[in-house]
């Protein structure tokens, strides 16, 4: 089976360990929530998947692809495999919905001519279907930031499906959203799981929805790896270490 | 809080509000002594000034048209009248035109080529550290000569004509303009390269997706204002055989046409406020169009 493994991973920033000799194998078609408090190394995590940062020692590789090793267009290709989204969504404000959504298959399939915005008519209709499946279809000429920040979450998740991802990273997808947005963007996420069958890890800071989404958990200290199972084996004795007594 | 603590507090406060103090006092202390220097270096002084003032004035009262307020709307034949003062028009109005277009196509040259050089000239996303310093070093040479200097080898070269002005005021265009542009790369947000990267784009796409968006309000706005400094550097620069209304101004003072002199200047004069007015207005509504 197809997988993501991760051996003896560092990353330092100055002094610091961010990421502190984490090995773990992640199979196609999970759903990983990766859990811990602020500073435990969740976002670094996601950025050395996606090659956005070096690690400092250490290796990922995909179906024995060595992800750490790849250069130019290949590192482009796997970056294209693994789509990001982002706390702050990181959409291009300026530009309307459906030029922001086509914008995510700049990875893929890279021609000049889409530096003046001509994109196929097979791609736009890519792109207007996502946007009807996230129910923003009307939305698609609007400005993206004239959106609510649901709404603009959601549209970066169809930009991230126009990369026909195998693996979907998702780093604090709901943190700057209201309850309510927070459960459409979760069930949008749940859902490409699910039907897409895309591997999706999931950094999230609220272990109740941690729990309530995903299929297995993954906590993460200072760094190191502290816990990592199916969420009904987190004790609370557990759960209050990794969030130091503080969250729920 | 207790009073120890405020008064803690306070004294604190007190003696950083009086080293601020002693440093803003030390500041104009030495902005005086700089200025005070400079002054004497190149004998600037008000006795000077005072004294040349009535030669401008003659000077003034010399170029001024002879205009009789009985015979103002007479033909051009009628000395007195505006015609007569303005009996070159079409000539003036068609070296104006000429200017104008040397400032827009100049600028539009210098446009294209700050664009394309700021991105490799700022810091945070040039694709390459060489590549930023060599470039950064080649603009501040582009833009450190004078536009004259530029017009005067470029006549020698090319000849006499708004060639050598075009010429001449884009390559300064593109020094100025990189400068400003770049310096605009540097203060974008970069979360959206960030994305653009993270799903596989390359260098172009970044910088075409992420950063052309944010800064073009920016560089409109310097665009339009370069456009009307190219405006009046059109003028000077036909001093030197660059072509335009400066080339016909500067013959004019030599061959001592006193009341053309005025005429040209005042054709000028109205031309770059009609211009800076109407370049402005463009420049508020673009940008405003952007912003909203």
């Amino acid at each position: 089976m197809a997988h993501l493994e991760i051996n003896s991973l560092v990353k330092k920033f100055a002094k610091t360990k961010a990421i502190n000799g984490i090995s773990l194998k992640i199979f196609d078609g999970e759903m990983v929530g990766i859990i811990g408090k602020s500073g435990a190394g969740k976002s670094t995590l996601m950025r050395l998947i996606n090659r956005l940062i070096e690690p400092t020692s250490g290796s990922i590789t995909y179906n024995d692809i060595e992800i750490t090793a790849l250069k130019g267009k290949n590192l482009r290709e796997w970056r294209s495999e693994c789509a990001m989204i982002f706390q702050q969504f990181n959409l291009i404000d300026r530009l309307d919905v459906l030029t922001n959504v086509l914008s995510g298959t700049l990875g893929i399939n890279f021609k000049i001519l889409k530096l003046f915005k001509f994109y196929n008519k097979r791609e736009k209709i890519e792109a207007l279907t996502y946007l009807n499946n996230f129910e923003l279809s009307d939305k698609a000429l609007q400005r993206v930031d004239t959106l609510s920040g649901g709404q603009q979450q959601r549209v970066a998740i169809a930009r991230a499906m126009m990369q026909n991802p195998k693996i979907l990273l998702a780093d604090e997808p709901i943190s700057s959203l209201d309850p309510k947005n927070s459960k459409v963007v979760m069930d949008d996420i749940k859902r490409i799981n699910n039907q897409n069958g895309i591997t999706v890890i999931c950094n999230l800071h609220s272990l109740n929805i941690a729990k309530q989404y995903c299929d297995r958990l993954i906590g993460l200290s200072e760094g190191k790896i502290v816990f990592d199972g199916n969420p009904s084996s987190l004790t609370n004795e557990l759960a209050e270490q990794l969030y130091d007594l503080e969250n729920e | 809080m207790s009073n120890k603590l405020l008064e803690k507090h306070l004294s604190l406060y007190s003696s950083q509000l009086k080293t601020r103090k002693l440093w803003n006092i030390l500041v104009v202390f030495l902005l005086t002594i700089s200025f005070l220097i400079s002054s004497t270096i190149i004998d600037f002084n008000f006795s000077n000034i005072v004294n040349g003032v009535p030669r401008l004035g003659d000077y003034i009262s010399q170029i001024l048209p002879s205009l009789d307020i009985n015979l103002i709307f007479e033909n051009s034949e009628t000395e007195g009248s505006i015609k007569y003062w303005y009996f070159n028009f079409k000539k003036y109005a068609f070296l104006l035109y000429e200017t104008f277009n040397m400032a827009v196509v100049s600028t539009t040259i210098g446009f294209v080529l700050a664009l394309i050089l700021s991105f490799f000239s700022a810091r945070n996303i040039t694709p390459n550290i060489y590549g930023y310093y060599f470039v950064k070093r080649f603009l501040e040479f582009l833009r450190g000569v004078p536009e004259i200097i530029y017009a005067i080898l470029f006549v020698w070269a090319l000849g006499i004509g708004p060639l050598a002005g075009i010429m001449a005021i884009s390559i300064h265009t593109t020094g100025a303009l990189g400068k400003l542009f770049a310096e605009v790369n540097e203060n974008v947000d970069l979360k959206s390269c960030e994305a653009i990267r993270s799903h596989g784009g390359n260098w172009l796409s970044e910088m075409r997706y992420g950063i052309i968006p944010k800064v073009l309000p920016n560089v409109i706005s310097y665009t339009l204002l370069r456009f009307e400094i190219n405006i009046r550097a059109s003028t000077v620069i036909g001093f030197v055989g660059a072509g335009g209304i400066g080339q016909e101004l500067y013959l004019v003072i030599n061959f001592n046409y006193y009341e053309e002199v005025s005429a040209i200047i005042l054709l000028i004069i109205i031309t770059v406020i009609a211009i800076d007015i109407s370049s402005s207005r463009v420049r508020q509504k673009i940008v405003g169009e952007i912003n909203d």
